[in-house]
């Protein structure tokens, strides 16, 4: 069976139409729970586990705000072994390289089910391969919110990295050895789980304005150590030195100042990649130079980004994940510097979502099609090396999405007839900048107008296809007869592509 | 015996190995080797054949260079194995 793009997906499922076919549906929502008992201090994982009374076949969820040192997962996960406890799902917003303990967790079928916004490393090698028993399902932040709540993904019990929690069970990301800043993305996961169990290295007396509030908690688990701090700002990327990078991203602002999208009170967002910093770098000296401020930036928030806001150049951060220590500080210090959930970012189910008040949105591309649809979730083998995260969120929403990319990466066209998975459908997308060209979606008629009289240049995308071609050679075809092996849900809960196992 | 090498391991670059043998072959190990693998096998195949050049084994690890980047590390790989060898 196929969706309304063309793409084969799973039998049965809910096939993806539009980008905007929610505005269609009713939001559904199963009712919050909340504990009017006491929260209950544990002293083990073990204890933890029995006390929630989980058992085989269960959905089990967790956070990434503690990144690539994240410690609970495998934790909890080596704890449910110990108790030969099998079949679980894993629901976790994101995994990263230091999950790899998993693997084995896979293969011998304790784990056999997962849910998450993005996957790099190990994990998605062992998906791959076939040893997954379930389907695969891949999220994006906003979606998983909505799965969450609408009882799509029903999670049995959230085990929730805390870096501070009191002695009323409050919890935090403010303070704590593993201080990370927000914990936006949990927020679903508080309300909406059987049970939840804060998971803590750090406990104190009581917690000014928590994140998590313990009605919604019904256990703290005190371990040793909940993450390491140098994995905790393995977000982090380096604005780019390259010179092609730099092109690409100076003819991003030239666009930006074209559209007049630099203007008193806009909003912006950008992904973390090396380009999207170098834009947000000559963002900033426009600000400067012609006294500017903006509204507010959203998102994942760097470093960069708190500079400006302390800088005066922007009024409010909207932030759903610190990606560095100093962005965690101004989080805590700084009253303009607010945490918003998950659902808040991009469900689109939910009311005035941070994403839909986006003046442009700067995002990156692995491949992106003629189409414009764009992939972030899989290389051109197949293999996933990421996901969409907040990519399908940020791009329905903003007024103008841009993507940048160089138009080769080690050889391979960025731009391809059809890209090997879609993440975001081509209608979300509407300009493509790489070094040799830029390409404006046939659909915005508007920004064709205002930009072709400009000496930018703009051409059609299958020209900027065949100058890839030019240069690097026409790739040879893939043959993808390979079997499925799980699919990516669009925000709104249909699926608008299937993941294969790779040989 | 004579060999010439070129190149490095960065991204977009490669390194050209260029032996004297017996037997003509070609061992290519590429990062995009499902999509290029023919064309990179065809490149060299045609730059030794224009040279004139039988009796070498040559190893190239691709980290995703462009057709003249290989080319230009093979042709400087078969100078070196001759400059190595006088």
């Amino acid at each position: 069976m196929k969706n309304n793009l063309g793409r084969e997906i799973f039998e049965q499922s809910k096939p993806y139409i539009r980008s905007d076919a929610f505005e269609q549906e009713k939001r559904r929502l199963i009712a919050k729970k909340t504990t009017d008992e006491s929260v209950v201090f544990l002293k083990s994982l073990s204890e933890a586990i029995d006390k929630a009374g989980l058992k085989d076949g269960m959905t089990i969820s967790f956070h990434h705000h503690l990144r690539n040192g994240d410690l609970v997962i495998n934790m909890v996960c080596d704890a449910i072994k110990k108790k030969n406890i099998r079949n679980i799902t894993i629901a976790a917003s994101s995994l990263f390289p230091n999950h790899s303990p998993l693997v084995e967790y896979i293969k011998d079928g304790t784990i056999t089910g997962i849910v998450t916004n993005y996957i790099n490393g190990p994990i998605s090698k062992v998906i791959a391969e076939g040893y997954l028993k379930n389907p695969l399902i891949m999220d994006t932040h906003g979606g998983r919110a909505r799965a969450i709540e609408s009882g799509d993904l029903a999670i049995d019990v959230a085990f929730i990295a805390t870096p501070a929690v009191d002695k009323d069970g409050n919890g935090t990301g403010k303070f704590g050895p593993s201080a990370c800043g927000t914990l936006g993305y949990v927020i679903p996961d508080l309300l909406y789980a059987k049970k939840t169990v804060l998971v803590t290295d750090y406990l104190t007396d009581s917690i000014v304005e928590p994140e998590l509030d313990y009605h919604y908690v019904d256990y703290v688990c005190t371990v040793e150590k909940i993450g390491d701090s140098e994995g905790i700002v393995s977000g982090t990327t380096k604005i780019t030195r390259d010179p092609v990078g730099r092109k690409i991203a100076r003819d991003t602002v030239k666009i930006l100042e074209s559209l007049d999208l630099i203007k008193e009170g806009f909003s912006m967002q950008t992904g973390a990649g090396g380009i999207s910093l170098a834009v947000v770098e000559y963002v900033k000296r426009i600000m400067i130079q012609k006294e500017i401020k903006a509204r507010f930036a959203s998102g994942g928030i760097t470093g960069q980004y708190v500079d400006m806001l302390e800088m005066g150049l922007v009024q409010n951060l909207y932030d759903v994940q610190c990606f560095d220590l100093k962005a965690a500080r101004s989080y805590r210090e700084n009253r303009h510097h607010i945490g918003i959930s998950a659902s808040k970012y991009g469900n689109p189910f939910e009311e005035n979502i941070v994403v839909n008040d986006l003046d442009f949105v700067i995002l990156g591309a692995t491949e992106v099609d003629l189409d414009f649809n764009v992939n972030v979730t899989t290389d051109s083998l197949g293999t996933i090396i990421g996901g969409s995260g907040g990519h399908a969120d940020t791009a329905h929403g903003a007024k103008v999405t841009i993507i940048v990319t160089n138009l080769l990466k080690a050889r391979l066209p960025i731009i391809k007839e059809k890209v090997t998975c879609v993440t975001t459908p081509g209608e979300d997308i509407d300009i493509v900048v790489t070094e040799r060209g830029i390409a404006i979606n046939p659909k915005r008629t508007d920004l064709i107008e205002i930009l072709s009289k400009t000496k930018l240049p703009i051409m059609p995308i299958n020209e900027l296809m065949n100058i890839a071609h030019n240069i690097a050679g026409i790739p040879k075809k893939l043959e993808i007869n390979n079997r499925p092996v799980g699919y990516v849900r669009y925000r709104d809960g249909s699926v608008i592509d299937t993941l294969y196992s790779v040989k | 015996m004579k060999i010439g090498i070129a190149g490095s391991l960065e991204s977009n670059d490669c390194l050209v190995t260029i032996k004297e043998s017996k037997e003509f072959s070609i061992k290519v190990q590429s990062i995009v080797d499902v999509f290029y693998h023919d064309q990179i096998v065809e490149l060299i195949t045609s730059v030794l054949e224009d040279m004139n050049i039988k009796n070498v084994e040559v190893t190239l690890i691709d980290k995703g260079a462009l057709n003249y980047t290989i080319k230009a590390r093979l042709l400087t790989a078969l100078h070196r194995m001759e400059a190595n060898h006088a």
